[in-house]
């Protein structure tokens, strides 16, 4: 069972970290001198939503344990 | 082009280093399932390749620094039974788990203890190749490991190190503590020492090219304060008070960079999962939170307690969410670095656990010739990944750190003119791209 949540924690965060990326790399085409500004606030929320996904896959190892 | 084939020379390095790394981890795995192969031998069960209890032996704390086969690096042990008093010595005294001093063993690269008065008191040498058994027995519903050892054939249960969360975090209090210079303490050491020679060279470098252009190691790290203290402090705490916590971010910085960077290098003096260890991440936390809240100013707490600008009964809603907001933003930084570093250090633990998982425990030459290959592969390019992570966590702990203390010592009471100001840059730099 804690597999099977980590594996719908990756899903989840693998879903959020893609569209971050796309709207990114969107963001710095349409605005190139901005791209320093983007690629930050990009990694910031990707760690963000990664830290999400680990809390999940955390409780998921407890939970085997 | 140079840069291209610096970048391209510092590529083939990491490579050849990760490659070597994994070989040398290969070897060290050999070692620990041939001694997994060995215990289940003595319980006389099939032998068995086991990937969990391996990862988990490597990413947890030890007293010994392992470092190939029988050899490993002795570390002061200070132990400490509420009944007995201090010991101290090394934990090369234990010989590996065959030797119990004063009812103290080495189970797992951990002193542990036997409990029980009856156990002879000096050094008694355990016989069998290894002496100390682990099993599952079920408490409450609950399944507990337990380990035991076989002495003049009389069974004797073994004490886990008291944790001082009093259990919270599936620890407890048990019959003894340990305050041993362990392999996470070890690293913390080293990596304090490591930052402050760098930083008194780097101090002393300021010093003598006043005024003139950085040289050596200061060039070096030069770029690093400037980006912390532009991308982090700066933004993060404000103009006016970003100076005053400066150090304090660039200590967290530093301090969590190099205990990850020593944790990626898979021999000697790294190899220990600091960061990855919650005690270490949350006296982190735990420092950032009184940090923060000492210098709590009044809208700071007003805003906690009292919301401003909403309608009242609104207020003590709020109020409860924004208490609960207090704990969870440190613990949150708690469980992120300590989840992101270990995951990093599980998923490089199970791709070497690939060659014996394929190679079916040394009985498969051909599948643990695959596993190495693909294993190594991956573990190369994750460890190319963990460097990138090592970097995002050290930046990502001193942001979150310094935008919480920000929200601390931030003061409403002109709230309109930092508008108006933040307008007027707003303005001037879309005017600047318009130029372009």
């Amino acid at each position: 069972m804690g597999a099977l949540g980590a594996g719908i924690a990756a899903l989840g965060a693998g879903i959020g970290v893609g569209m971050i990326g796309s709207k990114a790399t969107e963001s710095i085409a349409r605005q190139p001198e901005a791209s320093g500004d983007i690629r930050t606030a990009m990694i910031i929320t990707a760690a963000l939503i990664e830290g999400a996904a680990l809390f999940a896959i955390v409780v998921g190892l407890l939970s085997n344990g | 082009m140079k840069l291209a084939l610096r970048a391209l020379f510092l590529l083939v390095l990491c490579f050849g280093l990760t490659t070597l790394n994994a070989q040398h981890d290969t070897d060290d795995h050999g070692h620990a399932s041939e001694l997994t192969e060995q215990d289940s031998g003595a319980h006389g069960s099939e032998a068995a390749y086991d990937p969990v209890g391996t990862v988990m032996h490597h990413i947890a704390d030890a007293n010994e620094f392992h470092i190939l086969g029988h050899y490993s690096i002795p570390l002061p042990v200070i132990l400490y039974a509420p009944e007995h008093g201090f010991k101290f010595g090394l934990s090369s005294m234990f010989d590996h788990g065959h030797e119990a001093v004063d009812g103290y063993v080495l189970n797992h690269g951990r002193v542990n203890r036997v409990a029980d008065p009856s156990f002879p008191s000096g050094h008694v040498h355990l016989s069998g190749e290894h002496p100390i058994h682990e099993d599952v027995v079920t408490v409450d519903g609950k399944k507990k490991d337990v380990a035991y050892l076989m002495h003049d054939g009389k069974k004797y249960m073994l004490d886990k190190p008291s944790t001082l969360d009093g259990g919270v975090l599936g620890g407890g209090i048990t019959s003894f503590y340990d305050f041993s210079i362990t392999k996470n303490v070890f690293t913390m050491l080293l990596a304090t020492i490591l930052l402050f020679i760098i930083f008194s060279i780097v101090a002393r470098g300021y010093k003598k090219n006043e005024g003139k252009a950085p040289s050596g190691l200061q060039s070096f790290m030069e770029p690093i304060f400037v980006f912390i203290r532009d991308e982090v402090s700066r933004p993060m705490i404000g103009e006016k008070h970003y100076e005053r916590f400066q150090p304090f971010v660039m200590a967290l910085f530093f301090f969590i960079l190099f205990c990850n960077l020593l944790g990626l290098i898979p021999f000697f003096p790294g190899s220990s999962n600091v960061t990855g260890n919650l005690g270490v991440t949350m006296a982190l936390a735990v420092i950032v939170f009184i940090v923060t809240n000492l210098n709590g100013k009044k809208d700071y707490w007003e805003h906690i307690f009292w919301m401003p600008g909403v309608p009242v009964f609104v207020k003590p809603v709020l109020a409860v969410v924004e208490i609960l907001g207090l704990f969870i933003k440190p613990f949150s930084l708690m469980i992120r670095l300590f989840a992101n570093i270990s995951a990093g250090h599980i998923i490089i633990l199970s791709l070497i656990g690939l060659v014996f998982v394929f190679g079916e425990n040394g009985t498969n030459v051909g599948g643990a010739a695959t596993g190495a290959f693909v294993g190594g592969l991956f573990t190369a390019f994750m460890n190319l990944i963990e460097l990138l992570v090592a970097f995002l966590q050290a930046f990502i702990f001193s942001m979150l750190a310094a935008s919480y203390i920000g929200a601390a010592v931030e003061e409403h009471d002109h709230h309109d003119e930092s508008h108006a100001v933040d307008h007027h840059h707003g303005g001037a730099h879309a005017e600047a791209v318009a130029h372009h």
